[in-house]
């Protein structure tokens, strides 16, 4: 008789955190204390808040232990499931409430968010199809079955849904425009190539709730009358596609996938495509060559891949969280879809809340929440009691949301409206000691390595603007050089033939928009407000402040400072190579950066 | 001169062995649409890297142009032609773990162990690699060490965990 | 699988081992785990109460353990409180008085009067 469950995050955070060696301290405890027949361990799919792990949550009270490790794990079976008291050195305490919270329900981070997309993430065994069933799974494929495809399409379009993946195209469209497509046999795509740097909501899906996408691939399938479907996985990944291709045997053997699918006589099967490491193949004409096992090299449209998609057949093609709405919509109707969200982005959005933010994580709101709401109230604020700078969305194809931007309920429209973009998700949380140069700069690196080379404007372009981002970070830039970006910017913008050339230049051009300022600092006075660019900075000692300990002058790389024991140190800027290392080893703040 | 491959393997069980596998792989994979990138993975697995007599087999057993192969591999960053150390090091620089000061933990790798991204170091210790995002932003900044993740790193923490490493 | 029914049975089943984790609203029992509570039988008695919930199909009723309740020549105790009814906490509950005091009070609705110790919240 089991009579407490304990729900262990395996998320990725987590994993890294010591979740593996948490369990095993649990395990052994259970034994020493003899119950292990008593209480069942269920490892579970990311819960979110990924700062707090490895998480621990005990039922039937529903404790929330958070920061577990192997040496106080043994805490949560001797002291709670053995005495029946709680540990409170394991409880949540917020940094301003006074009082440690009990429950998830306690914790402002879970208390402001929708769960839809993640409905069962963090709360089901990704393992158990049981479990994804008892949460009504396949339901909505039974009921798709007795609608019939005209409806199921219907239904999809009345409910607003847009795609996830970052350009929020009416998933409904894609679905009717693949039916309605000549041409046989037709395929069903997954994209879980999460390629945007600092979004990790497609990984948490397939990881912690792998069915959901199944299904929805499943009832796509239906509907736009294939009997294939891939889905691409980054190779980054590896416990994802290792959950999934569990699920997918699961799903085979319970008679979701192969012939004759609950005795409708459909017939449907999913097969797994790794990545390799390209961005592009996240660009969907990309991934579609690369699912046929060739280069990722991205092709005009139209012809859209709903005419002419893999093997140059009609093809389905959506994100790992579109997937996983459209069994719910099924279930519960469009307008219980419609029924949070705003009129034209309705429905949820899972953000990766990560960067300076107090609260990392994985959240979902309804779509129209405000950045403030995020940042601040699921957010706790800015880490250290810094400044809020901004916001970095749609990563290497976004730009960013400042301050003044805070109270913007935030969806598709608006934030095109100011010179960004939804993206899949990954919201970057920047603080004052961010220099937004430097982050643009980060970007422009990142797409100078991707861009795949098959346009000139964003091969040779991004490649210039690089060019020019580094001589201004390196305090050589040039009078006109601003000018020269976005001049430069606006040409790959419009001459580039796939998303990732048009998007290039985003994070350039909206840093520009809003930061002109900082370039200005960087190019004209030579210094970075943010002291982060390295040739910028100067280094020099606070004779005040200095004791003489010798601390620097021994971590000092080219032997620049100088001084005698107990007495006042100098660095010599000629020498300096500006590295920072005495200033990580001063304890008495006495090396100031400038 | 140089043997050719068949003389190789019969002179090399070793060899032969791999290749065995990778012959298993494929037929298991011959009727799929499309699988080279899969049996490209396969191969890196079993042999820990693509040397060009791989490619030219796989080019042969699934009746492509060798040229083909070449350029899935040269495309896709996740393969290597040249062998790798015994332990790969990918310092994550996504950008969640740039902006908590990724660049200074990978700065202190390239240091420790003499080599920048891409290389293998002369002991064939360590293979070092930067990768754009593992997923664990929430522990940013993030070292990946074959299969194990590390987050929260600082210079010196990541110093202390190579040394774990032989 | 084949069939809606069938789908429907699978979850019925799976929903009673998932149900720990369920909120549930029409009740708590909370069996006193103290040192003294685990010396005179508590854990039996928290087992009991479990197994006989689950035997009634009773699964609106959550059972939790707590540190000591301070009674200790009465233990094990356990406290009793259903929604809208002043909670009752119960001395000397070793395994047959469990079973009984799951049968007659949260089953039948009535407090098994020589048990009791105290009525209302403390």
């Amino acid at each position: 008789m089991i009579r407490n469950q304990l729900l262990i995050c395996a998320g990725g955070a987590c994993i890294t955190s010591g979740e593996k060696s948490v369990k095993d301290a649990l395990v052994e405890e259970l034994a020493r204390n003899g119950i292990q027949d008593e209480v069942q361990i269920i490892e579970t799919g990311c819960m979110g808040a990924c700062d707090l792990g490895p998480i621990v949550v005990v039922y039937p009270e529903g404790t929330f232990y958070q920061k577990v490790n192997v040496q106080n794990a043994g805490l949560i079976v001797s002291e709670h499931l053995v005495k029946g008291r709680t540990v409170p050195e394991l409880l949540y305490h917020g940094p301003t409430s006074e009082k440690k919270a009990q429950t998830s329900e306690e914790i402002p981070f879970y208390t402001r968010q929708v769960k839809r997309v993640l409905r069962n993430c963090g709360v089901i065994d990704p393992l158990s199809i049981e479990e994804y069933i008892a949460r009504d799974g396949y339901f909505g494929l039974g009921k798709a079955l007795e609608m019939g495809p005209d409806e199921i399409i219907k239904t999809v379009q009345d409910s607003g849904l847009r795609g996830r993946g970052g350009a929020g195209f009416p998933t409904g469209i894609k679905w009717k425009a693949t039916k309605d497509a000549t041409g046989s046999p037709k395929y069903v795509v997954c994209n879980g190539d999460e390629g945007d740097p600092g979004a990790f909501m497609d990984r948490s899906v397939l990881e912690g709730d792998p069915h959901s996408v199944i299904e929805a691939m499943v009832i796509a399938g239906f509907a736009v009358g294939a009997a294939t479907g891939y889905v691409y996985v980054r190779a980054e990944y590896p416990l994802a596609i290792e959950r999934l291709d569990y699920a997918l045997k699961k799903a085979r053997e319970y008679g979701f996938l192969g012939k004759n699918i609950l005795n409708s006589g459909f017939d449907f099967d999913i097969e797994i495509r790794i990545g390799a490491g390209a961005f592009v193949c996240g660009e969907e004409t990309a991934l579609l060559r690369s699912i046929e096992g060739k280069r990722g090299i991205p092709s005009l449209k139209p012809p859209f891949p709903a005419q002419a998609g893999l093997w140059g057949k009609p093809t389905l093609i959506n994100n790992v969280e579109t997937y996983a709405n459209i069994a719910p919509i099924l279930i519960n109707g469009a307008d219980w879809f419609r029924s949070v969200g705003t009129s034209k982005s309705p429905g949820t959005k899972v953000f990766a809340l990560v960067g300076k933010v107090q609260n990392t994580g994985l959240v979902e709101v309804p779509m129209g929440t405000t950045l403030r709401e995020l940042v601040f109230d699921i957010g706790g604020g800015i880490r250290d009691g810094k400044k809020f700078k901004g916001a970095q969305t749609g990563g290497p194809s976004g730009g960013v949301i400042t301050a003044d931007y805070l109270d913007m309920p935030i969806d598709f429209d608006t934030v095109k409206e100011i010179g960004t973009i939804m993206g899949s998700g990954g919201l970057v949380i920047l603080d004052e000691d961010n220099c937004m140069v430097d982050v643009a700069k980060f970007y422009l690196e990142f797409i100078v390595d991707e861009s795949c080379g098959k346009c000139t404007p964003c091969r040779e372009g991004t490649r210039q603007m690089y060019r020019i981002m580094e001589r201004i970070c390196d305090g050589k830039g040039r009078g006109g050089d601003v000018e020269k970006l976005k001049s430069l910017g606006k040409v790959i913008q419009l001459t580039s033939l796939c998303g990732l050339g048009q998007t290039a230049p985003n994070p350039v051009l909206s840093t520009i928009r809003f930061f002109e300022d900082e370039y200005r600092a960087h190019i004209e006075d030579k210094k970075c407000p943010a002291h982060v660019c390295k040739h910028l900075l100067t280094y020099s000692i606070n004779p005040d402040k200095c004791v003489g300990c010798t601390a620097c002058a021994r971590q000092c790389p080219v032997q620049a400072i100088g001084g005698q024991v107990k007495k006042v140190h100098v660095i010599d800027q000629a020498t300096c190579i500006k590295c920072g290392a005495c200033y990580e080893v001063c304890r008495f703040d006495a090396i100031l950066k400038e | 001169m140089r043997m050719n491959l068949e003389d190789r393997l019969n002179e090399n069980p070793e060899l032969k062995k791999q290749f065995d596998e990778l012959d298993a792989y494929i037929d298991e994979k011959a009727s799929q649409q499309g699988s080279l990138i899969n049996v490209m993975h396969r191969a890196q697995e079993i042999f820990g890297y693509l040397p060009d007599d791989v490619l030219y087999y796989v080019a042969k057993r699934l009746n492509v142009p060798r040229s083909t192969v070449y350029g899935v591999v040269t495309f896709y960053h996740f393969f290597s032609r040249v062998p790798k150390g015994r332990h790969t090091v990918s310092v994550c620089l996504g950008t969640a773990c740039y902006v908590r000061g990724g660049s200074t933990v990978y700065d202190r790798v390239m240091k420790t162990l003499g080599i920048k991204a891409g290389e293998t170091s002369q002991d064939r210790r360590f293979t070092l690699d930067l990768v754009r995002c593992v997923g664990a932003c929430g522990l940013a900044p993030v070292v990946v060490i074959d299969k194990d993740t590390y987050g929260r790193m600082t210079p010196d923490k990541v110093v202390t965990l190579l040394n774990k490493y032989a | 699988m084949k069939s809606l029914e069938e789908l429907k049975r699978i979850k019925e089943q799976t929903l009673k081992a998932m149900d720990l984790r369920q909120a549930k609203d029409r009740g708590k029992v909370v069996v006193a785990m103290g040192t003294c509570g685990i010396a005179a039988g508590a854990k039996d008695t928290l087992m009991a109460v479990i197994e006989e919930l689950e035997k009634a199909n009773i699964h609106d009723v959550q059972v939790v353990q707590s540190g000591c309740m301070g009674l200790c020549d009465r233990e094990p105790t356990i406290e009793v409180s259903m929604k809208d009814q002043p909670s009752v906490i119960y001395g000397d509950v070793d395994d047959a008085n469990a079973r009984r005091i799951v049968h007659e009070h949260i089953q039948g609705g009535q407090v098994v009067a020589e048990l009791v110790i105290r009525r209302g919240n403390i």
